[in-house]
Formats: C-alpha cells, sequence, structure tokens
C-alpha cells in the first residue's frame, strides 16, 4: 500500500485511474446489456419486430416513428419491401446527407437485416415486393426486345449504352453498369428518387425481364467491347479528347521528332 | 570508283543505249516536259520547323480518310429501305431498321477487317480537323496569313468549314440513335428559319422528317460533293504554297528574300513521305486500340428514342454549345412563332468562324500595310494579334464546353445548370479577360526580351566581389540569338493627321478615319509594345560600365 500511495503523485497516475474508470463502465455495461436475441426466427412477426427495431435506430430519424414521414423523409407507408430492399440495398439509405440526390454508396446492413426492414415496412401498408429470381434473371429473355424498350423508355436519361446521364440542378440518372439485375428490376418497379415507377400494370413483368437481360448483355464489366478501349462509352466527347491530347499529342511528338532529326548542310 | 573506271563506263554506255529509267524519263520529257518543272521545283527549299509540319498532318489525314473512305463505300449502302436485323450481333438480332444501319452493322461485325477500316477514318477525320484547327492557329499567331497569303489563308479556312460539313455528313450515314438525333437537332435548326425554314427541311429531307431520302442524299454530299470541293482546294492551297515560298522564322541569315531549309529532293521527300507514315501509323493505332461510334450500343434510329449525351463529334461540338447555353426564347411576331432559342445560335455558328476569318484583312486595314511578309513574327511581338487569337480560342473552348456541359456536370458532380450558366456569362467574358491576360503576357515577355539582349542570360552564378558584393553573373547573348530577339520591325500606329490644314482650314477627317487611327493606336500604341533595345543602349550598357 505504502507502494500505491508513493505513485499517487506521478505523472501517469490520473491516466491509469481514467484507463480503470473506462474499463469498469465498459464491462459493468455488456456484463448487464441484455444479450442480443438469435436472428436466425424464420416467423414472419419477430422479422418485423427486429425490422421496427432497426427502423428505429437507423431510419425514423428522417422517415418518423411509424414510416409517415417528416419534412426531410418521404413517407414510406406503401413503398413495399422491393423499395427498402433497393434503397438500403445499394447502399442509398440510410443517407449520409441531403443533397440534389442520395448516391449509391457501400451499403451498411446485412441481407438479412435488410428483409427485416423491408419486412416492417411492408407491414405499413401494401406496395410492390421483393421480385423473386426467375422474375429479373436474364435467361429466356428476348434480349432486343429489352433493347427497343430500354432505348424507348430509358436511355433519355441513363443513356443508350446505359451509361448515366445528368438531369437538372445537379441531379443525376446514375450509370447501370455493373448493376446486379436485382437492384434494376426493383428500380423500375418502385421509381426511386427522380426516376418514374413503371409498375406492372405500365410495363410487364415480361418486359422488365427483358431490359434487365438487355442491360445484363451489355454490361461492360461481362461483355467485349468490341472496337477495343471504351473511353467510358460516353460518344463523342470522350472520342473528342482521346483524338486530341492521344491522336493529336502524338502527332506533333512526332512532328518535332522529325523536325528535330535532319541532315546537316555540306559544304562541298 | 577510280576516275580512271568511271570514263570508260560512261563512254560504253553513250555507245550502247541509255538506261532504261533515262528512256523513259524521256520518254515522258517530250510530252509532259517533265525536266523543266523537276528542275525548276526539285530543289525548292523549305525550311524546318515542327510546327510547319501540322499541315501536313491534316493532308495525310484527309488521304487516309479518302482511302478508307474508299473501302467503306463498297460496302455501305445508302439506303432508308427497312430491313431486319440477322447479323452476329444478338442485341439488335429482329430489330427492324434501316439499310443504311444494316450495312454499317455487317462492316463492323462481318467483312473483313471493316471495323478497323471505319474506325481508321472516322479517328483520321477526328484528328484531320483538329489538325487543320491547330495549322490555322499556327499560321495564325505567328502572322502568316499576311501579304501575299490571304487568299491561302481563306482558302485553308474554307477547307476547315467544309471538312465540318463533311464530317457532319458522315457521321449521319450509318443512321444510328446519336447521329439520328444530330440529324434531327440540324433539320430544327433549319425549321427555326422564318419564313424559309419549312420550305427548305422538306426540300433537304423530300418531305417530313426523317423520310426515305436523306441518308442517300447526305452519301452523295459525303463522298462526292464536299470531298471534291475539298480536294480542289487542297490542289490549289498547296500550290500557292509552292508559288509563294514557304515563311520562315526570323533568325540570322534570313531575310524576306530568301529561304533557308532544305530542299524538296531528297531530303523533304523522304521527310514528307516518311511522315506520311507516321502519321498513318499513329491513326492506325488509335483506330486498334481505342473504340468511336460504336453504332451497335447506340442502336437505330428512330425518332421516337433519344439517348442523353447525345453530342456531334467535336468539331461540331461549339454549335452544340451554342444551342445548350441559349435560353429557351421564343417570340410571337405578328402571328408567327420566332423560336429564338435556336434561331439565334443559328446564326451567331457562322459568326464564330467568320469572326477568326476575316481578322487578316481587318489587321491589314488597320495597320494599312502592305508590303509582303515571307519572315513569321514571334507572338509576343505582337500583343494584341495574339491577345484576339486567345481571346478566340477562349470562345470556342467556352461552347465547346457547353456543348458537353450534361457530361462535364456528371463527372465533375457539377449542377448542370450551373455549368450551364458558366458558359453563358463565360462567353462574353472569358474572351476579354484572355484577351488582357495575353496582351500583359506578351508585353511581360518583351520586356524579359528586353532585359536578355541588355543585361544578358542569368546564369545562376553567384560571385562576391572582394569587397563583399554579391552579384550574379550574366551571360551575355550571342550574336545570332541577339539579331532573333530584336530583328523584329515595331510599326507606329497611324495618325489621323492635323486637325486643320496648312490654310488654317478645318479638314475633313472620317468616322473610318478615326476608328482607324484608334485601332491602330491600340495595336502598336504605348500601351501595346515595349520599345525594343536600340544598338546605342546595347554598346552602352555592354561597354563596361557597372558589372551587370
Amino acid at each position: 500500500m505504502k507502494k500505491l500511495s508513493a505513485r499517487r503523485r506521478h505523472p501517469l497516475a490520473a491516466l491509469v485511474v481514467l484507463f480503470c474508470a473506462l474499463a469498469a463502465t465498459g464491462g459493468l455495461y455488456a456484463a448487464f446489456a441484455p444479450a442480443e436475441k438469435a436472428q436466425a426466427d424464420s416467423s414472419q412477426s419477430l422479422a418485423i419486430e427486429e425490422g421496427k427495431r432497426l427502423y428505429a435506430v437507423g431510419c425514423a430519424t428522417c422517415h418518423a416513428l411509424n414510416g409517415q414521414g417528416t419534412s426531410v423523409g418521404p413517407s414510406l407507408i406503401g413503398v413495399g419491401s422491393a423499395a427498402v430492399d433497393f434503397q438500403v440495398g445499394t447502399g442509398r439509405m440510410p443517407a449520409q446527407q441531403p443533397g440534389a440526390q442520395i448516391p449509391r454508396k457501400k451499403r451498411i446492413y446485412s441481407q438479412t437485416q435488410i428483409d427485416q426492414i423491408a419486412a416492417y415496412i411492408a407491414s405499413l401498408g401494401p406496395g410492390p415486393s421483393i421480385p423473386t429470381k426467375d422474375q429479373y434473371s436474364p435467361d429466356g429473355a428476348d434480349i432486343a426486345n429489352g433493347g427497343q424498350l430500354f432505348r424507348t423508355n430509358c436511355a433519355q436519361c441513363h443513356n443508350a449504352s446505359g451509361k448515366g446521364g445528368a438531369l437538372s440542378n445537379g441531379k443525376f440518372a446514375p450509370t447501370l453498369d455493373g448493376i446486379p439485375p436485382k437492384y434494376i428490376y426493383e428500380a423500375m418497379l418502385t421509381g426511386p428518387q427522380n426516376m418514374p415507377s413503371f409498375p406492372d400494370s405500365v410495363m410487364p413483368p415480361k418486359e422488365k425481364k427483358d431490359i434487365v437481360a438487355y442491360l445484363n448483355k451489355i454490361d461492360t464489366s461481362s461483355s467485349p467491347s468490341e472496337g477495343g478501349l471504351e473511353l467510358g462509352g460516353l460518344g463523342p466527347v470522350s472520342e473528342g479528347l482521346f483524338g486530341w491530347i492521344f491522336g493529336l499529342g502524338a502527332m506533333i511528338a512526332v512532328a518535332v521528332w522529325v523536325a528535330a532529326r535532319t541532315t546537316k548542310a555540306r559544304k562541298s | 570508283m577510280s576516275t580512271a573506271s568511271h570514263a570508260t563506263n560512261d563512254a560504253t554506255a553513250r555507245r550502247g543505249k541509255a538506261p532504261a529509267g533515262e528512256r523513259v524519263a524521256d520518254w515522258a520529257d517530250g510530252r509532259l516536259g517533265i525536266y523543266s518543272l523537276a528542275k525548276a521545283n526539285m530543289r525548292k527549299i523549305f525550311p524546318d520547323h515542327w510546327s510547319f509540319m501540322l499541315g501536313e498532318v491534316a493532308l495525310y489525314s484527309f488521304m487516309i480518310i479518302i482511302l478508307t473512305g474508299v473501302y467503306l463505300t463498297l460496302f455501305f449502302h445508302p439506303s432508308m429501305q427497312d430491313v431486319t436485323y440477322s447479323g452476329p450481333y444478338v442485341p439488335l438480332q429482329g430489330i427492324r431498321m434501316s439499310e443504311a444501319y444494316a450495312s454499317t452493322m455487317n462492316i463492323s461485325f462481318e467483312v473483313r477487317g471493316g471495323l478497323l477500316i471505319r474506325q481508321i477514318h472516322h479517328w483520321a477525320a477526328i484528328v484531320f480537323i483538329a489538325a487543320m484547327l491547330v495549322h490555322m492557329m499556327r499560321v495564325f499567331f505567328t502572322g502568316a496569313f499576311r501579304k501575299p497569303r490571304e487568299i491561302n489563308w481563306l482558302f485553308g479556312f474554307l477547307l476547315l468549314v467544309l471538312g465540318m460539313f463533311t464530317g457532319f455528313t458522315g457521321y449521319s450515314l450509318p443512321d444510328d440513335l446519336l447521329s439520328g438525333t444530330g440529324v434531327r437537332f440540324m433539320e430544327g435548326a433549319i425549321l427555326s428559319m422564318p419564313i424559309v425554314g419549312t420550305y427548305l427541311s422538306m426540300f433537304l429531307f423530300g418531305g417530313e422528317f426523317p423520310g426515305h431520302d436523306f441518308v442517300a442524299r447526305f452519301y452523295t454530299i459525303h463522298i462526292l460533293l464536299l470531298p471534291g470541293i475539298m480536294a480542289g482546294l487542297l490542289v490549289a492551297h498547296l500550290i500557292l504554297v509552292f508559288y509563294h515560298k514557304h515563311t520562315q522564322f526570323p533568325g540570322a541569315g534570313r531575310t524576306e528574300k530568301n529561304v533557308v531549309g532544305m530542299p524538296l529532293l531528297p531530303v523533304y521527300m523522304a521527310k514528307a513521305g516518311g511522315f506520311f507514315f507516321l502519321v498513318f501509323g499513329v491513326i492506325a493505332a488509335m483506330a486498334a486500340l481505342a473504340s468511336i461510334n460504336p453504332i451497335w450500343e447506340y442502336g437505330p434510329y428512330r425518332p421516337d428514342q433519344v439517348s442523353t449525351g447525345a453530342q456531334p463529334d467535336w468539331y461540331m461540338g461549339f454549335s452544340e454549345g451554342l444551342i445548350r447555353a441559349m435560353p429557351g426564347w421564343e417570340i410571337n411576331f405578328l402571328g408567327h412563332t420566332l423560336q429564338l432559342g435556336v434561331f439565334l445560335p443559328l446564326m451567331i455558328f457562322p459568326l464564330v468562324l467568320a469572326a477568326i476569318a476575316v481578322y487578316p484583312f481587318i489587321e491589314s486595314w488597320v495597320t494599312g500595310d502592305t508590303r509582303e511578309h515571307h519572315i513569321l513574327d514571334r507572338p509576343r511581338n505582337h500583343p494584341v494579334r495574339t491577345g484576339v487569337g486567345t481571346a478566340w480560342i477562349a470562345w470556342y473552348m467556352v461552347l465547346l464546353l457547353g456543348g458537353g456541359n450534361d457530361i462535364v456536370a456528371t463527372h465533375f458532380h457539377l449542377s448542370i445548370n450551373a455549368v450551364t450558366w458558366f458558359v453563358r456569362i463565360g462567353f462574353f467574358v472569358l474572351p476579354l479577360l484572355t484577351f488582357i491576360a495575353t496582351k500583359r503576357i506578351c508585353l511581360g515577355l518583351q520586356r524579359r526580351d528586353k532585359d536578355k539582349v541588355l543585361h544578358g542570360r542569368e546564369t545562376g552564378v553567384i560571385k562576391r566581389l572582394p569587397h563583399g558584393e554579391f552579384i550574379e553573373v550574366h551571360e551575355p547573348l550571342s550574336q545570332e540569338k541577339l539579331y532573333t530577339l530584336t530583328q523584329h520591325e515595331q510599326p507606329k500606329p497611324i495618325e489621323v493627321g492635323p486637325e486643320v490644314d496648312e490654310n488654317g482650314v478645318q479638314r475633313k477627317i472620317g468616322t473610318m478615319t478615326k476608328v482607324r487611327a484608334k485601332l491602330s493606336q491600340g495595336f502598336y500604341g504605348e500601351g501595346s509594345q515595349i520599345p525594343k533595345p536600340t544598338a546605342e543602349e546595347h554598346v552602352e550598357i555592354t561597354s563596361g560600365h557597372g558589372h551587370h
């Protein structure tokens, strides 16, 4: 004890005390906090229960406690589970900050949690539900018809090859390159953010499947680019830049090289 | 070989027949007079500078375009007949399209080497017009457009404009969704013309847009009419280059009366021939590496479809910028709707081009200079001309930016409205700012030249003198360098003259004369050039007073 009291004025004493106090608080919390319930419960009501809990933590700030919406977040009653799966699955929700448009980012919930939140939101009112795999899988779809539909309905914002485009005031239609078929299907179904929705009454499921199959076919990550480097697939703007910088740049470099190499005048 | 054996060989040759080559040449000379032509031109001297080869890049790309274009015509069907695609590109199988589009798909996917040739053709067009523009800027900034070359300047300018339209008609031929949107854009511009618009559109398209005629008509214009005129102009352009002789940069031994350089044969023939293959190589490499106009991604044109990010090729980009930046004004004039949002850009479009084309004539009027010029100017020695040139480039560039406002917005995370407003304001402000900045930079460079002439080059060597003072050692310039920096003449601005004549009677001075004097003052007045160092100043400073 004498040793301890002798060191109580040591410069590090305060730090040691602080550390002990923190460890004690944390340890006590861990010991007394309610243990998490087992996640793997197949019962629908349990999923809704869990979803509600997750919702209260991650979503209620903007969308209000019962999903009725606030001035910063729209009402979620009747948006259906497909909307939740799209928004949370692509990382758009929960939003980081308000802005012209909420961008896609790394998603923070696991698929199980997303399903739970989706179950809770679906319980608030009827809406489009998450499509099944055979609804959006490209197998057996008419790719050419999908392309025709895409150019008619989607290309004016997303570009003919799905590379995205600008909308007014900083909003934009994102690129569709590398987006899993499920999310493309859900986006058409629910019309997230600035996108119009294409419910089954407007565009039958077969046509959505065709569009998804077309996009899957032309996706740059899976299909070859026949002409060589894609240059972003942005058309004449990037082609012009490439032509000026690399084409004309190379020409000038070559011209300088040729002009620098000249025969020396010989006195004869 | 010794002289003796040489003589014997000559003797045997004289006894027998002349060599085959000589006989062919003799034959040709008897009919074409090639000997006198060759004698006059083979030893023609060309000066050496890389920037003189920019025009060559344009020339060679034009030749490549013609060569590849001929190959493409063998497989392209300029028809708008409706066909159903059954080629190897899966995402379009079973889609109805025009024959023009289908045959372009055929060229791209089935014809041997077709896609490569198509891409060479298109990349060469991109490079061709870029090279023409850069070549034109070289001529502009060095003052190579002055007498006697004004007509050749206009020929070159016409080639640029024709090149733009040849490019545009070619881009429209495949009848894909992107180019169809471009043609629709053009039709809209034609329709916006009061009174004649609808008639012109109906005439051009043979009825309502798109009709069944425009691909065939554009085809004739693209492969026959415009290239024919261009080939003629090109020959005239080159003949004039030969006739005027090439300009050269100032330097010791170079005068208005001589050309210092290398003879056409053999040096320039070898260089130019080699350079052709280098240009071809660069373009072929571009075509082999990078995709251009992948029409299969855009799909066939249908008037009810449109894709975002629809831009013309870069050389038409400034017209796109004009349209995109223009507010959508529409007025009603005596019961007729005037679509100013389209009509005004259509009227400004030729003005943007004409602004640079007429400059040589304005300059010669303002300066009153009627002498011939074969020695090029260094851009810094003509701050106003250089300023006008860069201001025009800034003007052009801001419109080009406007033409790609959506791509700029998405890729730099900006609002497209903000980009458009930047273009609207920049259209008026940027040329002015660029002019002022360039003029100041030119004057600064003139001052630097003056310093260099009088005080020599800064060596970076610091010397400490016995009494402790530190000085930097300046190295005097060589005689050649001094000449290059001081050879230019500094014109005096034109004066209006006295208000009254010798009898005290008020003189009549026209407004134009006054404007001209004002402009001349702006060109060569006090604020527009730094007096170059005189020989006396140089002698005084280098004669040993002071240590630098």
